[in-house]
């Protein structure tokens, strides 16, 4: 790592230009942020609404729903390895189990069905930690609040949407400010589960990243996470504004 | 009343199938970890014919677990600590100093939440001061990306403590650091050890920062000693669930052990308004 030679924006150039897919993995990766961070904050909504109320068990459903998000998602990228595998993996030979044999999928291995699996892996870890975060939002909105609702003829939905969203606008930006930064910087789980696989198919601007550094090609690394570094750099400035300006009316 | 009946049913039928999707996959691991090598390769959820306890024998001498575990304990435990410390006494001037160049700083720090770290620039950089491929590096590398959260976190905890207290101490006589470590640190507690079990478990997971930053073996933490475990040993599924087991106990424990701190802590920024 000792010899530089300054070679201007070539790197860039490349990165936008070449046969490589370094672009590819560029929308890949927000790609990922958007439908992933979607998937997780609407069904955690849901469940957070469904386990709030009177609900047997719902202390025990809600620990058990937060457990994933306290391992390490190396260790979770493996346990699914095990679990999409296409011959004998525990997902196939439940489908087949429950004479659902024509939903089987090369899971990691096929392109129309690997990124559904990862952002299967993704929510299957994500959900309870975003769910939680929901829950104490939840929890801060008085009951009058939905008496009123529920007096005035509100059906479900309409209190979803005019007295539980607005009141919980504070847990919606704390979801959405780690669910972008977590979108953006995804890592590990990809470089376990299919390591960009297959083909260049699910590669990221990470995965890339790291395959170049441990290459030896450094310049083209730190010139795709400088990339990366606008990208959060332009969506953190504008998350901060944001905050400071929450700050202030308080 | 039918319909409430019904849709009551229903909640519980998505909780009960919820749970089973969560929990399976740590039922597989943990009955395939005692299993035999043809066993385990079958990956279902049958109960093991003998257990055999010897898989996590071989699994701690072969994959290199009591080194791994050691350092991953370091990293966690030196990082976690010296972070905490040193961004409660930075977050506690930030507050209290309330110059519109705090506040610029303040936001600077924010901003580094969401900045991802360049390791390429970073190697250059320890290289540069002598620390690459050292255990010192690592642990400077996980203290700097815990900063912006504890300050975060630690910030708005210390807005909670009333400025007359300060001036208490200060009146009596006590100086800055007085001030600091004898009277607003206890005050801290709650929010501090909740901010340090949140970065143990976090460099506990934490992949990529050692696998750019530790180029021998010996350096590694359990994480990446699993990974290169599971990579030599793919078709002996026994082995590679038994440390699996091993190296998400010491978290799962850290968890339970301090699971209000842990929940309370991730819900802080949800209700402070």
């Amino acid at each position: 790592m000792q010899d530089i030679n300054f070679i201007g924006f070539d790197n860039y150039i490349e990165i936008f230009t070449s046969n490589k897919n370094y672009a590819q993995g560029i929308i890949n990766t927000l790609k990922f942020t958007v439908i992933s961070n979607i998937i997780k904050i609407t069904s955690a909504l849901f469940l957070a609404v469904m386990l709030q109320k009177e609900i047997k068990g719902r202390n025990i459903y809600r620990s058990i729903l937060y457990i994933p998000s306290i391992l390490p998602f190396l260790i979770i990228g493996i346990i699914f390895k095990s679990i999409l595998n296409y011959n004998n993996g525990l997902l196939n030979t439940v489908l087949d189990a429950l004479h659902l044999g024509f939903l089987k999928q090369q899971w990691l291995s096929d392109l129309n069905v690997v990124w559904k699996a990862i952002y299967g892996v993704d929510a299957w870890r994500g959900i309870g930690y975003v769910m939680t975060i929901f829950l104490a939002g939840l929890n801060t909105i008085p009951n009058s609040y939905y008496e009123a609702a529920e007096i005035d003829g509100a059906n479900f939905l309409q209190k979803l949407w005019h007295v539980t969203l607005p009141m919980m606008t504070g847990a919606i930006t704390i979801n959405l400010v780690f669910g972008i930064t977590y979108g953006l910087k995804v890592f590990d789980i990809i470089y376990v589960l299919t390591n960009g696989g297959p083909g260049h198919a699910t590669e990221v601007i990470t995965t890339y990243s790291y395959t170049l550094f441990a290459n030896g090609k450094y310049g083209m690394a730190t010139a795709l996470n400088t990339i990366l570094f606008v990208i959060t750099a332009l969506i953190g400035i504008m998350i901060v504004k944001y905050m400071s300006k929450m700050e202030v009316q308080q | 009343m039918v319909k409430k009946r019904v849709i009551y049913l229903l909640k519980q039928l998505v909780c009960i199938t919820l749970s089973v999707i969560v929990i399976a996959p740590f039922y597989l691991v943990f009955v395939n970890s005692f299993k035999t090598k043809n066993e385990a390769a079958r990956m279902n959820l049958s109960w093991p014919k003998e257990w055999l306890f010897s898989n996590y024998l071989v699994v701690i001498k072969e994959g290199n677990l009591i080194q791994g575990f050691s350092n991953s304990f370091l990293y966690a435990f030196v990082s976690a600590a010296v972070g905490v410390i040193i961004c409660a006494m930075a977050a506690f001037v930030i507050k209290r100093r309330k110059s519109k160049l705090t506040r610029r700083i303040y936001y600077l720090i924010i901003c580094g939440f969401f900045f991802p770290v360049n390791f390429v620039t970073l190697l250059r950089i320890f290289n540069f001061i002598g620390i690459a491929n050292t255990r010192l590096g690592v642990i400077i590398a996980f203290i700097s990306g815990m900063i912006p959260f504890c300050i975060f976190t630690i910030g708005n905890f210390v807005n909670s403590i009333p400025v007359e207290i300060d001036e208490a101490a200060v009146i009596d006589g006590a100086n800055g650091l007085l001030l600091f470590f004898r009277i607003i640190m206890p005050l801290l507690m709650p929010v501090l050890i909740t901010t340090f079990l949140l970065q143990f478990m976090g460099v506990w997971s934490d992949f990529m920062t050692p696998l750019y930053l530790s180029s021998t073996s010996k350096m590694w933490p359990m994480n990446l000693a699993v990974y290169n475990f599971f990579g030599k040993m793919t078709s002996n599924w026994q082995y590679v669930f038994a440390d699996i087991i091993l190296t998400c106990l010491p978290v799962v424990t850290v968890y339970f052990i301090g699971q209000k701190y842990i929940i309370s802590g991730l819900t802080s920024g949800s209700v402070k308004q």
